[in-house]
């Protein structure tokens, strides 16, 4: 926590940290908790090594069967009691054992969280209101799982889990949130699915090597036959533009079709480093 | 023989077909494609081939995969000249046998027209005049600004 919004908030119940890591990860396939970025460490080291930097004490959500897994073991943790409420389970697990304090609650699913959103949203805390939250810079609803929780949301919080309902995001929007605009918008991107976790990494990864092969109109327009490069160009549409700047290309993208590792590919494909890209002109075979 | 080929040299036609040969089969069909003079009434002197063949290969052995499991024909093969051509020069030729001649007439039509679409080769002419150009790419690009893929060649 810095140091102005720590005396702004010296007479405010103290500010704890809990990074949700007990999703199911189902549609990744894996879990997001182990995975990497570029040459990071696994996801859930970095988001906690963030979040420790904003909050007195920082912990570690788990559901019970994930109390001993290596990567969570390291840290604090707080075990799930109740099952089949999704992420709330966490925060009231955390309330529980703690009901003094407000909670910081964080994802571990934001591979682009930052460390000025989280000093953002400590030091604009409305310490009088349930909750401080970012609004979406995609839906304009709160955004639960980057949000802090005072004390005086855990009754209201156990009312709803009670009533039936679990969705952070409803609870949020219809309680006295303050609502605050995302000083990154792409920080609370929440990835899911591998595809995502491709786009994130081409994004965050450091340049890649690619191997390039000209045929052609083209091969005679950039005046060589291949070449090796470093980019940052996440998609060969992305690298096309960067090499359109550097050669006299006339074709365009539309007219062309692209291929990696010798198969015909979307030109959206996420480009991984030691891809052999080649860009096909027109044919004109037979 | 291999479903699908790449030659610098010229073919022998005779030679091709004799490995589609089957006593089962009593009908064979072929398709040649000749280096013609003329492009759009210009005089051509000669050609230029060129392939992407890593894929082209692949992607020339799946067209005859699908055609001989589409019309059921015994046996099918493409090869395609890479290197420069002489106006009369053969640059693609297809063979196919089947039982009947009507599946092998129409698997071969389906081959040739699959090649000309989906195979990354290129071609470039040179011109009576001394001028040259790459086929779909260069006059048809400025004339039509990009959608060169469009027009129908050959």
């Amino acid at each position: 926590m810095n140091a102005v919004a720590a005396a702004r908030n010296a007479s405010a119940p103290p500010l704890y940290g809990l990074l949700l890591a007990g999703g199911r990860s189902s549609r990744m396939g894996q879990d997001k908790a182990a995975l990497t970025y570029g040459d990071g460490p696994p996801q859930l080291q970095r988001a906690m090594a963030l979040l420790a930097a904003h909050v007195l004490r920082a912990y570690v959500s788990v559901r019970p069967d994930q109390a001993g897994d290596p990567l969570r073991a390291r840290f604090a943790q707080i075990v799930d009691t109740q099952a089949n409420v999704g992420p709330i389970a966490g925060l009231l697990a955390a309330q529980a054992q703690h009901p003094q304090v407000a909670w910081l609650v964080v994802a571990c699913d934001l591979p682009l969280l930052d460390a000025p959103t989280l000093a953002h949203l400590v030091a604009a805390r409305a310490t009088a209101r349930i909750a401080t939250a970012y609004r979406s810079s995609h839906d304009g609803l709160p955004e639960p799982l980057c949000a802090i929780y005072e004390p005086g949301s855990r009754a209201p919080l156990a009312r709803y889990v009670e009533a039936g309902r679990n969705c952070p995001r409803k609870f949020l929007a219809q309680s006295d949130t303050l609502l605050l605009a995302e000083p990154n918008p792409r920080a609370l991107d929440n990835i899911n699915t591998p595809t995502e976790y491709s786009a994130v990494m081409s994004q965050v990864s450091t340049p890649k090597k690619i191997s390039v092969q000209y045929y052609a109109l083209l091969r005679e327009q950039a005046g060589r036959r291949e070449e090796a490069l470093a980019t940052s160009a996440a998609t060969p549409a992305e690298l096309y533009a960067e090499l359109a700047k550097r050669y006299p290309f006339t074709l365009s993208a539309a007219a062309l079709r692209v291929a990696i590792n010798n198969e015909f590919r979307d030109w959206a494909t996420p480009l991984a480093d030691g891809d052999a890209v080649v860009f096909i002109p027109p044919v004109a075979g037979g | 023989m291999p479903a699908f080929a790449f030659t610098h040299c010229a073919m022998d036609t005779a030679a091709l077909a004799a490995q589609l040969a089957d006593p089962a089969c009593g009908g064979y069909a072929a398709f040649e494609g000749w280096v013609r003079d003329s492009h759009e009434g210009v005089r051509v002197r000669r050609l230029e081939y060129e392939a992407f063949e890593t894929l082209a290969l692949r992607e020339g052995e799946r067209i005859v995969s699908e055609a001989i499991a589409r019309f059921g024909v015994s046996h099918a093969g493409c090869v395609h000249r890479l290197g420069d051509l002489a106006v009369g020069e053969l640059a693609v030729w297809v063979g196919v046998s089947a039982p009947h001649r009507d599946e092998a007439f129409r698997a071969c039509r389906f081959i040739i027209d699959e090649i000309k679409q989906r195979l990354p080769i290129w071609k470039k002419e040179h011109y009576v005049g001394g001028d040259s150009g790459w086929v779909n790419c260069e006059r048809c690009a400025t004339a039509t600004s990009g959608d060169a893929a469009a027009h129908e060649h050959s």
